[in-house]
């Protein structure tokens, strides 16, 4: 029977029917519901580990050992898996070892736009890309058995379109596949140099013999019709251009690392025209003018963001759409009503601090009217650049700059800046923003919920102990509703020497709804001292004061606290 | 069955069980189906789109510019973001719900006036539904979305049975009975 199912959902459902056995990740957009998926299969072992390095050697481990593992991650996430990924392409594996990786052209939801396709030809690791969900699922089955036959790691690279879209699949039975046996091999399994040189040549000869045999690959199609025009596309944006040019000549690509010369140059042979159509980076268009295949490409597509059926239409019949110019009221996404990280940033904005934030919904922190954030970069960034403003701008800098950071961030790459902090001699102040949970990526577990991805209990990292055991000097913990005392606190750890650690404490408003009633406003002064909270469910009249929308409210009296005339009251 | 319908809102208000009830819908017709949504980042109280389309054959699961038939919005300002995606002559069946964007709430902008009656001058065909007072009727602010599937089945010309059945295939059985009602409701003002 077939069954609608989002891209990442059929991602699960391939490696469940392919027996995987061992699945680990760290949650991110367009990934995460990959793992959510699996954990509902009993047959599969599927954890959150704290970060991709961690996902990924885990998933190394069980491959070793003779399982089929996979490990998924987001696009920026297999930058921080790159260190096991690059000498996991040298010792190959037992079991299969699927890596799947989910890029985001037009960062819905990401601090780049990055392409992972040149992982795979930096780390020599075959890359299948998927077209919809139906092939999503097969595509992850074939990455398996292609991992196994040419003892390689196999991406399975998605985007965001395809992750998020849902399409029809036809589900099969799970296949069980027994552990290999795991056979101590040491020129193959332990990467010194000695062995290494030798592996690096068995990855060289791999990939050659692969790339002769995905000429071979069905998956790589050719779709021969109109020969004036030539597309080579793969993934999605295959879609797109058979909705678009329905008439057009299409060479689909399903393993988009190696390429298929040998037939690409044929293709190209039998069309008078050959244009790539592919998003991001001219990944394909480099590769096919090195090999002496001329094409067009980035001349008309941008290397930015999505390309869109419109686009294509546009670019190659030249049809040009009549739409109308609109300047309307722009609604970018904001903290939601009650979000503990809220009051935080209305005293680090009221303090004019230097403030280092990190990855998570507090990113909105930049945003009017908080506007209270100077810099994200990375995941666990905050911390490390906090550090650097000290070094390099002295102590005076430091009493003045914040560093911000989420819990499940902090676990993910934090701690070793703090640590680093410490080890340093650092005078820096962070501030872990603590919500019990991983929420901009919509609620995972961490090592510090108390339950595992499979929702069953576990032990529960103490945050403040750690921070306290790696030698921060000063380590307080505070409820982040507590507009006085969060003001107090940042004060007196901004002046105080050494490394503090402050843990503003509250979970996300959006975890546990039971809420009290909603506040509400009487005799309002017009001062707009709210307003500045940057709360959705505060909305200025035409008259200039204050009404609280009940609908959205959750009644966390954070407004009562900055009202200044006692005109709101927590309801 | 075929339709491209584009769900927008704001992050938050259940574009994406919405978006489900249509697909089950699809699926019960037999129909092919593709069904695109946003999450993360934009989930957050931001402008959200949700892109369904039902047809024999579906190759793209978004819906561009000027190729939706059907736009259903669960705001009044995000009806208007998006006429650009309308099909000339499509139908706008929109909440007649405001919720105001940030820009609106500090000032900086002003909520657009008459919006209702510029979603006619660009439409074929607006149908407004009061969907979040009746979902204060019914007791339950969530069922929003669902009095606005009401509405659109009912503009599409599916017999109640029929999107009844999808949205119990698409829902909890234990909220089945007041989306049912909700359902209803919104059928009967389409």
């Amino acid at each position: 029977m077939k069954k609608l199912m989002l891209g990442n959902e059929a991602i699960a459902r391939g490696a469940y029917e392919a027996g995987v056995k061992v699945v680990s990740a760290y949650p991110g957009t367009p990934s995460t519901e990959v793992s959510e998926c699996i954990a509902r299969y009993d047959e599969v072992y599927a954890e959150w580990a704290p970060n991709e390095k961690v996902a990924f050697e885990v998933a190394i481990g069980a491959s070793f050992v003779g399982a089929r593992s996979m490990v998924c991650m987001k696009h920026v996430g297999v930058n921080v898996a790159a260190d096991p990924m690059f000498t996991a392409a040298y010792t190959g594996v037992n079991g299969g070892l699927v890596i799947l990786a989910a890029d985001d052209p037009g960062m819905h939801s990401s601090q780049n736009e990055q392409d992972t396709r040149f992982y795979a030809r930096s780390a020599h690791i075959p890359m299948l890309e998927p077209s919809d969900s139906a092939e999503a699922k097969e595509f992850t089955k074939l990455a398996f058995e292609l991992s196994e036959k040419y003892d390689t790691p196999v991406f399975v690279r998605t985007t965001t379109r395809l992750a998020h879209s849902q399409s029809l699949v036809e589900t099969a039975e799970r296949r069980e596949v027994p552990l290999r046996p795991y056979v101590k091999d040491v020129s193959k399994y332990t990467m010194m140099p000695s062995s290494a040189i030798g592996r690096h040549v068995a990855v060289e000869a791999r990939e050659d013999k692969l790339a002769a045999d995905v000429n071979f690959f069905d998956v790589n199609r050719e779709e021969m019709n109109d020969p004036s025009l030539g597309i080579v596309c793969s993934g999605v944006v295959y879609q797109y251009v058979k909705e678009a040019l329905p008439e057009a000549s299409v060479f689909k690509l399903g393993v988009v690392y190696p390429l298929p010369f040998g037939r690409l140059r044929d293709f190209a042979s039998k069309v008078e025209r050959l244009v790539v159509v592919e998003e991001l980076e001219p990944f394909f268009q480099n590769q096919l003018k090195a090999n002496g295949i001329d094409c067009e490409g980035k001349n008309l597509f941008s290397k930015q963001g999505e390309i869109s059926v419109a686009d294509i239409r546009l670019k190659l019949l030249g049809e040009k759409l009549d739409v109308e110019k609109q300047d309307l009221p722009v609604r970018p996404p904001v903290m939601c009503a009650g979000c503990p990280h809220r009051g935080v940033f209305y005293i680090l904005n009221k303090l004019k601090v230097t403030v280092s934030a990190d990855i998570g919904c507090y990113t909105l922190g930049a945003q009017p009217p908080l506007c209270a954030v100077d810099t994200v970069v990375c995941m666990g960034a905050s911390v490390g650049i906090a550090h650097g403003f000290e070094k390099a701008a002295g102590r005076e800098q430091s009493k003045r700059t914040v560093a911000v950071i989420g819990d499940s961030t902090f676990i993910h790459s934090g701690i070793t800046g703090l640590i680093n902090a410490v080890y340093n001699k650092s005078n820096i102040t962070l501030v872990i923003l603590d919500n019990s949970t991983t929420g901009m990526t919509g609620h995972q577990q961490h090592p510090a919920t108390g339950l595992t991805l499979k929702q069953e209990p576990a032990k529960i990292l103490d945050i403040v102990a750690l921070c306290k055991t790696v030698g921060c000097d000063s380590v307080r913990v505070v409820d982040s509703y507590d507009l006085a005392e969060v003001e107090k606190t940042l004060k007196e750890e901004l002046a105080a020497d050494g490394v503090s650690v402050i843990v503003a404490k509250r979970p996300c408003a959006l975890l546990d709804r039971n809420y009290p009633a909603p506040c509400t406003v009487s005799d309002c002064r017009k001062c707009g001292m709210c307003f500045k909270l940057g709360c959705p469910a505060i909305e200025k009249q035409a008259d200039g004061s204050a009404k609280i929308n009940a609908s959205l409210c959750v009644g966390c009296g954070l407004c009562e606290k900055v009202c200044k005339f006692g005109a709101i009251k927590e309801g | 069955m075929k339709a491209n319908i584009l769900i927008v809102g704001v992050g938050g208000q259940g574009t994406l069980l919405a978006s489900r009830i249509l697909g089950a819908l699809a699926d019960l017709e037999g129909s092919d189906c593709k069904l695109s949504e946003v999450h993360g980042m934009s989930q957050r109280g931001g402008s959200v789109v949700t892109n369904v389309k039902i047809a024999d054959e579906v190759k793209s699961p978004i819906i561009g510019l000027r190729d939706a038939d059907i736009i259903m919005a669960f705001e009044k300002l995000e009806a208007l973001r998006y006429t650009n995606y309308l099909k000339k002559g499509g139908v706008i069946v929109v909440n007649d719900q405001e919720i105001l964007p940030m820009p609106v709430i500090t000032g900086a902008r002003k909520y657009p006036e008459h919006i209702v009656e510029d979603l006619r001058e660009r439409a074929g065909k607006v149908i407004v539904v009061p969907a979040l007072a009746i979902a204060e009727e019914i007791g339950n602010l969530k069922t929003v979305n669902v009095v606005m599937i009401g509405a659109l089945a009912k503009n599409l010309g599916i017999p109640f049975e029929k999107i009844d059945a999808a949205l119990k295939a698409a829902v909890k059985p234990k909220l089945y009975e007041v989306n049912r009602t909700a359902l209803q409701r919104g059928y009967d003002i389409g």
